[in-house]
């Protein structure tokens, strides 16, 4: 089948999506960007893809009259969770190699032995977490193998190091060291591997419900999809591999996603990891004008997370913390540098930590203001995206200051917002087919 | 989008005309000539002229050594000695260059001020870098009250007011330093040759008009008023530059060429821009790398008109000569009040048949700065075409963030085919 990648490489994470001749996204996939965009964009249209393959399995299975709704769900999800779990393995087998071959290193002479014990005993508690968290009815606390492998790392390490094992640091650093090369490769097996593998872990019970099931799946991952363009956009999109006329500005890209989620939006505000744009769209989804904030980061989502790392919480429980405050302690700097030292100087003065971080939320709110305002101000209706449209206390800021400001409005939110920027871009490419424009050639 | 480059006699002609003027102040001293700081602004160099005064313009020193690249460090030892981060960065380039012996762009030494004129008080950083320059030289100084032009025009008043001023106070002054009496016939005679480079400048500008454009009247067009903003006023030097430079244009045009730009001739015209606001320095070729790369052509800006709005018909009049010396005080675009300048900017998107406007806010200069929103939303309202905004500096390399503003140009240049593809 034919069809169309958008992707969208961020200052934190790099989005894709794929989407049908008819426009519809049948495919979502998301990485950390790390420091090399090519192969993010890889991983991340990797993802898509998948997801896509996912999304006509179920449509075949759903399509099928000899299987339960309640089996083909459990079917589903077993499924993919099964996949997860291979490519995560994947993961981990590089990771091993590169640990290994760090080890032939003369410095560990002396520790090599230790160092090598402690790192069998580590992976097996990697494994053993990855068997419980790769089952279908568990939420995956992040899909990145990273952050999933790190934390588990760490444990195992730091138990090691309490029974008498190694240094901690020692065995951290090997991490470090090792995660980086692991993070610029990208899987060797191709989906119909990895989706036989992953069928071979469903349990025998489940796999009876489906006695065609092996056949289903060899024709999915067979299924030729035929990209006829990709459109890149973002920071990181003058690094990709495509012609002049395949990179969009993020702008363009932000305001046709947003137009193309919530059809009657007229002002954007997207709140990122380094930028704030605030995009005035017409009914078409064009762009008609725009501000981002210049020269500094303050009041991003890089604010927020350097608060998280201050209180050593996850930058996900920030914005439900922020919730329960009832009072507002007014904050001023949203300096990205001073997050830390304003926090501690709040906390000095006596003010309770729900207080102050319900203020921080506020401060990068009235920040964004400014440049909503710069842009032209806000017009129904207002459509909220980016990786901090996903912070319940953000948002609250955000509906009480635009309203004060701009009177009653619709505040547009998309579970998925943080895809809308490769949601524009794969609709460009879609668009530039249907007019006729070929890679290579200037857009007109 | 760009062809080789080749130099044209035009700007080798510019470049000796500096040179020269750069080794007479460097021989100043031992020469026994005067030497006269003054701002671009307003500036009266007929008359400095009249007596044989050199002028110095400190920022064009400035902004030559923002191209040079030295005003990193002059503007950290300007801060150093207690200047704060917020001083416009021209003043603290113009200091730290004083503290590190004052060379010019040619390796000449420039030499101490006899006189500091300050012939535009419309910009109150001006009167604030002169007194330092005061305290440094314990040098005489005259500065010129120059009303704003509040209501839009120029009253006979205050017309009246600022003659008064040149006539009362300056020549007298100007006398007294040079030892020279004022000769108005040959006031006369310069100002004649004044208006004579003036009506060639305001053909070379107004040739944008044309598609595509033969001119980048903001990044090439820096380089056009060079001669006729500084010290060139009224000689036959400038005359003889600004008819090569026509001749060089009217060429162009017969050959439907493009602006010539550091990498060649430019062969693709896509977007036409008219650009309000300074250009930053530091990053100068960058920055307009920026715009070529994508086919983008400034048609028309207001940069090139803070020495004059000659194209608005002004011309340096003989039979007046201390009147039009007035009037061209009062006539520098920042004096002009906001409505005016929205007029202006919406004019020159309408005369140059521009695709959009965009503003470079640069941080230093609040006479430029103040109301370029206001602007930026009066003219799309007006205009229906495509606004865009970046913010710089003039001469901190600081404030340069080259991934922001590319980011933001490519954005805006996009928006503007997006629009277009609407139609």
């Amino acid at each position: 089948m034919d069809c169309f990648v958008g992707i969208d490489l961020g200052s934190t994470t790099t989005k894709a999506v794929v989407l049908d001749t008819a426009g519809q996204i049948i495919g979502r996939g998301i990485t950390n960007s790390r420091s090399n965009y090519d192969v993010a964009a890889q991983v991340a249209k990797q993802e898509a893809y998948t997801s896509a393959r996912f999304a006509l399995l179920s449509r075949e299975l759903n399509a099928r009259e000899n299987i339960t709704k309640e089996d083909r769900e459990m079917l589903e999800a077993a499924l993919l969770a099964a996949y997860r779990h291979e490519l995560f393995l994947g993961s981990l087998n590089r990771l091993e190699n590169h640990c290994r071959e760090d080890l032939e290193n003369l410095r560990f002479a002396n520790t090599r032995r230790e160092l090598s014990q402690a790192l069998e005993v580590i992976l097996q508690g990697i494994r053993e977490t990855a068997d419980s968290i790769f089952v279908p009815e568990s939420v995956a606390r992040s899909d990145f193998f990273r952050d999933i492998a790190g934390s588990a790392f760490i444990e195992a390490a730091s138990d090691i190091t309490r029974n008498g094992g190694p240094a901690f640091d020692s065995m951290v650093g090997m991490f470090d060291r090792n995660i980086i090369p692991v993070e610029n490769e990208t899987e060797t097996r191709g989906f119909e591997d990895l989706l036989m593998a992953a069928y071979h872990r469903l349990p025998k019970g489940l796999l009876e419900k489906d006695a065609e099931l092996a056949e289903l799946l060899k024709r999915i991952a067979t299924l030729e999809l035929n990209e006829l363009r990709t459109v890149g956009t973002g920071y990181g999109r003058v690094r990709l591999p495509f012609p002049r006329d395949c990179i969009r500005s993020e702008i363009l890209c932000h305001g046709l996603g947003a137009h193309l989620m919530f059809p009657a939006t007229a002002t954007v505000l997207d709140i990122g990891g380094q930028d704030t744009k605030a995009i005035q769209v017409d009914p078409q989804g064009v762009v008609t004008s725009f501000q981002m904030n210049d020269r500094c980061a303050a009041g991003c989502g890089r604010y927020l997370g350097y608060i998280a790392d201050e209180m050593n919480i996850g930058l996900h429980e920030l914005g439900p913390l922020a919730m329960a405050s009832k009072r507002r302690v007014k904050i001023n700097s949203t300096c990205t540098v001073f997050a830390g030292a304003e926090f501690r100087d709040r906390l000095a003065a006596g003010q309770e930590r729900v207080d102050i971080v319900n203020g921080l939320h506020r401060a990068i709110i009235l920040r964004a203001m400014s440049l909503l305002a710069r842009s032209g101000g806000i017009t129904n209706e207002f459509t909220f995206t980016g990786g901090v449209a996903k912070n319940p206390a953000a948002v609250r800021a955000l509906r009480e200051v635009a309203e004060e400001n701009y009177g009653k409005l619709i505040l547009n939110i998309a579970p998925d917002s943080i895809y809308t920027g490769a949601v524009g871009a794969g609709t460009f490419a879609m668009r530039d087919i249907v007019q006729g424009i070929k890679p290579g050639q200037e857009a007109a | 989008m760009t062809t080789a480059a080749k130099k044209d006699a035009s700007q080798e002609r510019q470049k000796t005309m500096i040179a020269e003027h750069f080794e007479k102040l460097g021989h100043a001293k031992e020469n026994k000539q005067k030497v006269v700081y003054t701002f671009v602004p307003g500036n009266l160099t007929e008359l400095l002229a009249n007596f044989d005064l050199l002028p110095v313009l400190p920022e064009i020193n400035a902004l030559q050594s923002g191209m040079r690249g030295k005003t990193g460090d002059y503007i950290h030892l300007a801060e150093k000695s207690g200047h704060s981060e917020d001083v416009c960065t021209y003043v603290k380039a113009d200091i730290g260059m004083l503290k590190s012996g004052n060379i010019g762009p040619t390796g000449e030494k420039i030499p101490e001020p006899d006189l500091l004129l300050l012939s535009y008080t419309g910009c109150f950083t001006f009167l604030k870098w002169f007194e330092l320059l005061r305290e440094e030289y314990d040098c005489p100084v005259v500065m010129l009250h120059v009303p704003y032009q509040g209501d839009g025009n120029i009253t006979p008043e205050m017309r009246q007011y600022v003659a008064g001023q040149i006539r009362e106070v300056l020549i007298p002054e100007l006398e007294k330093l040079s030892g020279k009496k004022f000769d108005e016939d040959r006031l006369r005679e310069d100002l004649k040759r004044s208006a004579k480079a003036e009506d060639d400048l305001v053909w070379v500008l107004e040739s944008a008009k044309h598609k595509p454009s033969p001119i980048d009247a903001y990044f090439g067009g820096v380089y056009y008023i060079g001669p006729i903003f500084t010290s060139f006023r009224g000689t036959q030097d400038a005359v003889e530059y600004y008819e090569l430079l026509r001749g060089e244009i009217e060429e162009r045009i017969k050959l439907g060429l493009g602006p010539v730009t550091p990498d060649g001739v430019m062969n693709e015209e896509k977007y036409r821009i008219v650009v309000e606001g300074p250009p930053n320095w530091t990053s100068f070729r960058e920055f307009w790398k920026m715009f070529y790369d994508e086919g983008a052509v400034v048609v028309a800006s207001s940069y090139t008109k803070v020495g004059g709005l000659y194209d608005r018909g002004f011309r340096h009049n003989p039979d007046e000569p201390i009147e039009t010396l007035a009037d061209y005080s009062m006539g520098c675009y920042t004096n002009l009040n906001l409505p005016d300048r929205v007029n202006l900017l919406e004019n020159y998107v309408r005369d140059y048949d521009a695709d959009g406007f965009l503003i470079n806010s640069v941080k230093s200069c609040n006479s430029f700065s103040a109301g370029q929103l206001l602007i930026l939303r009066e003219l799309e309202k007006r205009t229906g075409r495509a606004g865009g905004f970046i913010e710089s500096d003039l001469v901190d390399p600081r404030y340069f963030s080259a991934a922001n503003i590319k980011n933001r140009l490519e954005s805006y240049f996009q928006m503007i085919e997006a629009k277009k593809a609407k139609g």
